[in-house]
Parts: C-alpha cells; sequence; structure tokens
C-alpha cells in the first residue's frame, strides 16, 4: 500500500515508540503523587514541557498546557478565552477551519457569544483585512496557520497583526496541527497568543496534543476534575503521549529541512509525472501551500469512485471529510472557496509524509494516472 | 470474479457475501447510505441505522474483504422520498422499496458494479436467477416466507445478467445457520421490517414532511352523503375498517382517499371489490409482454396470488381479475408470475370496477 494520507495521520516515527515505552511498563506512575513512581513520572512531563516550550519559543514552560489531542487544545483556545472571567467574548473566526475550531465557536455562540466567520477567497485564503473588519474590542480570533485540506498557507504574522490593531485586548489562537511538521511555527513567526499541536500528524501518538498560552491569559477550563496542568486541563497526565509528542515536534523541528527538500520532492516529482500523464492538472490551491500536500480536481471523476479505485490498486488519499458512516461528505473548506458541488465531488488530497521519497511519488503518478484514465 | 455485495448490515447480506467468497470469487462490500434527518443524523431505528452501517463495516472485516459506505442521500431524497409523499398527497399508497429498487438501489448499484471494477453485483433478496433458453429468468425464492421477487420485478434482461442472488437458493433458517458456523455478528440480527428512511411511524413522517395528507377533512359514503370527519387522509387505508369514527349496522371500509379535497370515501365490502386495474411503469423480465393466456398476479407483498389475464387497451396495460379483489390501492405493485417464475409488473395506476 502506497500511503498518501498523511494529513490525516502518520507513521509514528520509531525514536518516538522507544521515548514512549518505558512510560507505558516501569515508569507507569502517576504524576500526580508524592513518592518515586510518581516522581519518575512528573520529572518526564515537566522535562516535555520544558522542551516544547523551547521548540515553540515559549517564554516559560508553563505556557504549554498539555491535551489530549488537537481538537481539546482548539476547545480549550476557543472557548477557554471567549468564555473567560465570565464574559461572552466575541469569537472571529474563518470558514476553513477544522471543526474544531468552528464547532467549538458555534458552540460559544450557543452560549450567548457573539460569532463572526470571514470567508475566504477563492485561492482558499483569508485575508487580513477581512478579519479585522470583523474584530472588536475584546474578540477571539481563530484562524489556522495552514488548511488541512487545501495546504494553503495562511497569511498568520500579517493576520494577528491586523487583528490586533482592529481592537482592543484581542487574543489570536491560531491551530497548527497541520502546518507544524513542514513550516516554522513558533510564537515568533505566528505572532498568536495560542497555538494547537497534534503528535499524531508528526509522527507521534494518537491522543496527545497541546495548546501554548501566552502568558498571562486566562482560560475557563472545558475539562473539569483534578485541576491538573494549573487548573488548565484536568484528568491524569497522558505521560507515554506527552513524551511522544515533544519527541515528535523534536524530530520534527530537528528534521524540518530535510523533510521540505525530501517530501516536496516526492510532492512535485507525482504532480510533474500525473500532468504529463493526463496532459495537465488542476490544482486546488496555489503556493504558498504545504510541501506535503497535493490537493487537485480531477474533472469527470467522482472522487468517491476514484478513492475507492486507488485503494484497490493499493494507493490510500482522501477527499473532503467522512460521517459517522463513512460515507463522503461536501467539504466546507471547498464549498467557502466558491467551489461547486460538483467540483467538490472531484476534489481528492494526496498527501506525503516523511516516509515519502521522490520514487513514491512517480509510482503514485502512474497508478493514479492509471485509474483515472480508466475511469475517463 | 469480483463481486460488489451490497451490504445492508443485516444477515442475508452478510451471508451473500460470505458464500460469495466461499465460491472463490473476490467480494468488494458497499452500503449505499440512503437517508439522514434535516439537522444531518442518521436514524437509529429501523434499517439504515448508523449501527447498521456498522453492522456491516464489521462483517465485511472479519470476511476480510473492502468495505464502503456511497452516499446516496440526495439522490434517495430526490427518487424516492419526495415521491412518497407526492404519492400520498394524490391519494395513493406506494411502496417506497420498489421505486427504490427501480429508481436508485439498482441502476446505482449496476453503475458502481461498472466503475468500481467488479463483474457482478450480488444482494441479500429471496430470489433466484436462472438462465435458460438462452434468456435470464427471475424465479421466487426457495423460502416461500422469505420470497422478495416482487420488489425485484423491474429487473429486465440487461440487470439480472449481470446479478446474482445467492440467498435465494436457501431458506432463512439456513441462512442464520449458515451466519452462525461463520460465526457472524449478523447471525441473531432481527429482520427489519419498517420503511428505512422512517424512524417509528410512517404517519407520523409523512404529517411532519408532507403537509397535504395533514388536512382534516371529510368522510363521506359512496353517495357523497357526509359521515364524519377526520383528521388526515394519511390516517386511512383502502381497505381499512377500523378507526373510521362512524358506526353502522354493516361493517364499512375505506374504499377511495381524495387528498385533494381532503375526503375519505367509504363504503360496505361489496364497494371494495375490484374486476381489474390498469396499470403504468410496466415492465417484463424477458423485455415484451407475454404471449397471452392466465398468469397469477400479487397486489401487495403480503398478499397471495389471484389468477388474472393481462390485456392492452391501446392506451396502456389492464390486469383483469378472474374474481373480484378487495384492497386494490392504487399506488403498489402489481406483480405478475407465471407458476414461481417473475413475469413481469407495474405500479396500479387506477381501479377498474
Amino acid at each position: 500500500m502506497l500511503y498518501l494520507d498523511h494529513a490525516a495521520t502518520t507513521v509514528v516515527r520509531p525514536e518516538v515508540r522507544e521515548a514512549m515505552a518505558p512510560f507505558a511498563d516501569e515508569a507507569f506512575g502517576n504524576p500526580s503523587g508524592i513518592h518515586g513512581v510518581s516522581r519518575r513520572a512528573k520529572n518526564a512531563i515537566e522535562e516535555a514541557r520544558e522542551r516544547a516550550a523551547a521548540l515553540l519559543g515559549a517564554a516559560t514552560p508553563l505556557e504549554i498546557v498539555f491535551t489530549g489531542g488537537g481538537t481539546e487544545a482548539d476547545n480549550l483556545a476557543v472557548l477557554g478565552a471567549a468564555l473567560a472571567h465570565g464574559d461572552r467574548r466575541r469569537v472571529v473566526t474563518s470558514a476553513i477551519e477544522h471543526e474544531a475550531v468552528l464547532e467549538s465557536a458555534r458552540f460559544a455562540a450557543r452560549l450567548g457569544c457573539e460569532l463572526r466567520v470571514v470567508d475566504v477567497d477563492a485561492s482558499g485564503r483569508v485575508a487580513p483585512r477581512e478579519i479585522a473588519a470583523a474584530v472588536g474590542d475584546g474578540a477571539v480570533v481563530s484562524v489556522m496557520a495552514a488548511n488541512n485540506e487545501t495546504g494553503a498557507i495562511q497569511p498568520l504574522p500579517e493576520i494577528a497583526n491586523a487583528a490586533r490593531g482592529a481592537g482592543q485586548d484581542v487574543l489570536v489562537h491560531t491551530d497548527a496541527v497541520q502546518a507544524f511538521i513542514s513550516e516554522e511555527v513558533t510564537v515568533g513567526t505566528t505572532s498568536a497568543d495560542m497555538i494547537s499541536l497534534a503528535a499524531h500528524k508528526l509522527g507521534g501518538p494518537k491522543g496527545a496534543g497541546l495548546l501554548y498560552v501566552r502568558d498571562g491569559i486566562t482560560l475557563e477550563p472545558v475539562i473539569h476534575g483534578g485541576g491538573q496542568e494549573l487548573g488548565r486541563r484536568s484528568g491524569t497526565h497522558n505521560v507515554a503521549g506527552i513524551v511522544g509528542l515533544v519527541t515528535a515536534m523534536e524530530l520534527s523541528v530537528l528534521d524540518r529541512e530535510d523533510f521540505r527538500r525530501r517530501v516536496r520532492g516526492a510532492r512535485d516529482a507525482f504532480e510533474q509525472a500525473l500532468a504529463a500523464a493526463l496532459g495537465g492538472i488542476e490544482l486546488t490551491v496555489n503556493e504558498p501551500r504545504l510541501v506535503q500536500h497535493s490537493h487537485l480536481r480531477f474533472p469527470g471523476v467522482p472522487a468517491e469512485t476514484l478513492l475507492i479505485r486507488l485503494d484497490q490498486a493499493g494507493v490510500a488519499a482522501a477527499a473532503g471529510s467522512a460521517c459517522h458512516s463513512g460515507a463522503l461528505e461536501m467539504s466546507h473548506v471547498l464549498a467557502a472557496m466558491g467551489a461547486s458541488a460538483e467540483v467538490a465531488a472531484e476534489s481528492v488530497r494526496f498527501s506525503f509524509g516523511w516516509v515519502n521519497d521522490v520514487a513514491d511519488g512517480a509510482d503514485a503518478a502512474t497508478r493514479v494516472a492509471a485509474v483515472v484514465g480508466e475511469l475517463r | 470474479m469480483r463481486a460488489l455485495v451490497a451490504m445492508s448490515g443485516g444477515v442475508d447480506s452478510s451471508v451473500a457475501a460470505a458464500l460469495m467468497l466461499e465460491q472463490g470469487h473476490e467480494v468488494v462490500g458497499v452500503t449505499l447510505k440512503q437517508w439522514q434527518a434535516a439537522d444531518g443524523s442518521m436514524p437509529t431505528s429501523g434499517c439504515c441505522t448508523v449501527a447498521d452501517a456498522e453492522d456491516a463495516r464489521r462483517v465485511a472485516a472479519q470476511l476480510d474483504v473492502p468495505y464502503y459506505v456511497l452516499d446516496h442521500v440526495a439522490d434517495f431524497r430526490e427518487r424516492v422520498v419526495e415521491p412518497f409523499g407526492a404519492a400520498y398527497a394524490a391519494g395513493r399508497t406506494p411502496n417506497p422499496c420498489i421505486d427504490c429498487n427501480r429508481r436508485v438501489r439498482f441502476r446505482t448499484l449496476l453503475e458502481r458494479t461498472e466503475t468500481l471494477g467488479c463483474d457482478v453485483l450480488v444482494t441479500g433478496h429471496y430470489a433466484r436467477v436462472r438462465h435458460d433458453g438462452g434468456r435470464f429468468r427471475l424465479l421466487r425464492g426457495l423460502d416461500p416466507a422469505k420470497d422478495q421477487s416482487y420488489v425485484l420485478h423491474m429487473l429486465g434482461q440487461e440487470e439480472l445478467a449481470r446479478v446474482r442472488l445467492p440467498i435465494g437458493e436457501m431458506t432463512k433458517p439456513e441462512v442464520r445457520e449458515h451466519a452462525s458456523r461463520l460465526g457472524l455478528r449478523t447471525a441473531t440480527k432481527p429482520d427489519s421490517q419498517d420503511i428505512c428512511f422512517v424512524k417509528d411511524d410512517y404517519r407520523a413522517f409523512l404529517r411532519e414532511n408532507f403537509a397535504a395528507v395533514a388536512e382534516p377533512g371529510r368522510i363521506v359514503d359512496t353517495a357523497g352523503e357526509v359521515v364524519g370527519s377526520h383528521e388526515g387522509t394519511v390516517d386511512f387505508t383502502i381497505g381499512q375498517r377500523k378507526g373510521l369514527g362512524v358506526a353502522f349496522g354493516e361493517p364499512r371500509y375505506v374504499v377511495d382517499l381524495q387528498p385533494a379535497t381532503a375526503t375519505v370515501v367509504i363504503g360496505t365490502r361489496a364497494d371494495l371489490e375490484v374486476e381489474g386495474c390498469r396499470l403504468e411503469e410496466v415492465s417484463f423480465v424477458a423485455g415484451v409482454a407475454p404471449a397471452g393466456g392466465r398468469l397469477s398476479v400479487k397486489v401487495r407483498y403480503r398478499a397471495a396470488a389471484v389468477a388474472a389475464t393481462l390485456e392492452h387497451d391501446g392506451s396502456g396495460y389492464i390486469l383483469r381479475f378472474h374474481d373480484p379483489q378487495e384492497a386494490v390501492a392504487p399506488g403498489q405493485a402489481a406483480v405478475m408470475y407465471a407458476g414461481d417464475e417473475v413475469v413481469g409488473g407495474g405500479t396500479i395506476a387506477e381501479v377498474v370496477r
């Protein structure tokens, strides 16, 4: 199987598995205890916190809140900021956000927050001036670093600056879950007050993530309980997951230049060979886009049929989002870009990962071109 | 051979998939997602639920075959659900499963059979396909209690050439036994009875979605005399005796529904009797009408077959019953048999008294 769905989730890196192993075994302790078994676990997460803070350019390790994944980090950021201090702050976000942000924003609206969802242009990008126009004093702004479906990189520092220039006491959150593996994401590069990450997109385990929260920001917790993570996220720490997350983050940062070169090479080889075989291809978004994403439309070929045929031909790819039953649904991202239902239903995402090389790109193109040729 | 197996999540299609594998074929399992509520949620009871798709997925995993859910919600709404409501609004008693088989299921699945690179389509219906004398024949299922040939009458030569119905050769107990032997999770799952897109009560569904059938109106006798009132024609079906809210010495039955004027017509048992019925959407398994002679006809899924003769009066087909029949409802399918073989069928357009 040629797996080209690394944006959905990717292979766990061997170093990550190795780093996690002791915490599923002899170092099994609950960090919230006074004995030696606890201390070892506690030490592991605090060391992980320091490493994560350093990787993100945080001012202090306490700006890192470990969560049960990217969705939870997004919920904590959007709801936590909008509802803090008993407030009902305005939430400003974009129409192409991950459901974790959009649904949190809609929930905030049901709780009485004002919600502004900003449209994107046909290239799938959020305009800083549109964000500024929607912002008011005290607004919570959430715009992703790069879109998970199309790979379109958002003009983030500009969005953050425009938002802050449009109101007093504005908080900016970015979901960098998809971007972190290939783009430099730090407090400095994003200019964000809050950043969400998920381990499993980086070669780490599922069910572990973090939210960077700038010192001085108070969040209303969304998960209540024993008061772990300074009361910001209760629940016994997923020690192995946290260690895996931070190890995957480190490997991503260390490997990033090589990843960009190698994965871009694979992706570009794929697109070039495919264009040659099919007499041209229709890319969904232009540059700047994530080096690992290739989002394409095959006119006349239903994505559902193509994905099933590719599965049978040994290529794993994706389109839109799947509902509980597994059927494909219209992508809200493509809809926000103004795509018709027909165009959306012919669009497919191939996403490359740290295990791929140029040969994979060429191999994928051959197989995809063959199936597309049969279906046309 | 590579088979596309339509898996509903029930025991019949589970075993159909298993049988194809046992016969040495390659299997691809699919479920058509046909319905979701306005809020996007899937029904939690009846057929086509989240749990059903999950059962199908789990069976496919157990059999180690690929499995996909295909979205046909928009198609199904347009071609089955809307006509279902429109038929009631026109005073008919539709059979949505037949409309689905005719307009969505087999059309879509046979198209998918081709685009997904499969050779044949397999379903878990209780009916049999035979090929002899140069053409395909559609026969009743071997299990008389489960025979589903009635809902497959619209299949023609082109369809039957690519359809396999392995369950039709078995009885239901045999199917369940086979499922148990294989340890399939659906072995003891109850049969589904309901219309797949209706949660509990189809009348409540119609009231909610099609206002025309929920208009209060008059109950009249066959002479046009007003004898009572009602809360919507949706509450009545042709032949219904109970719940009319009117009392007479002799039993009265619903003999006609006129939703356009919100009128329910009641009459005596004799008023229910019809001599024949005019058909529309007529198709014949062989592609052409039978040469003539006596046929047996089912005018409802669970009715016994009765003797009839098929005629053509220049504008369309008419079935003449050899003995007068009661409760022949426009909208239902009339399916013609010669012995165990399905000759063809159509939708009852109007009754001939």
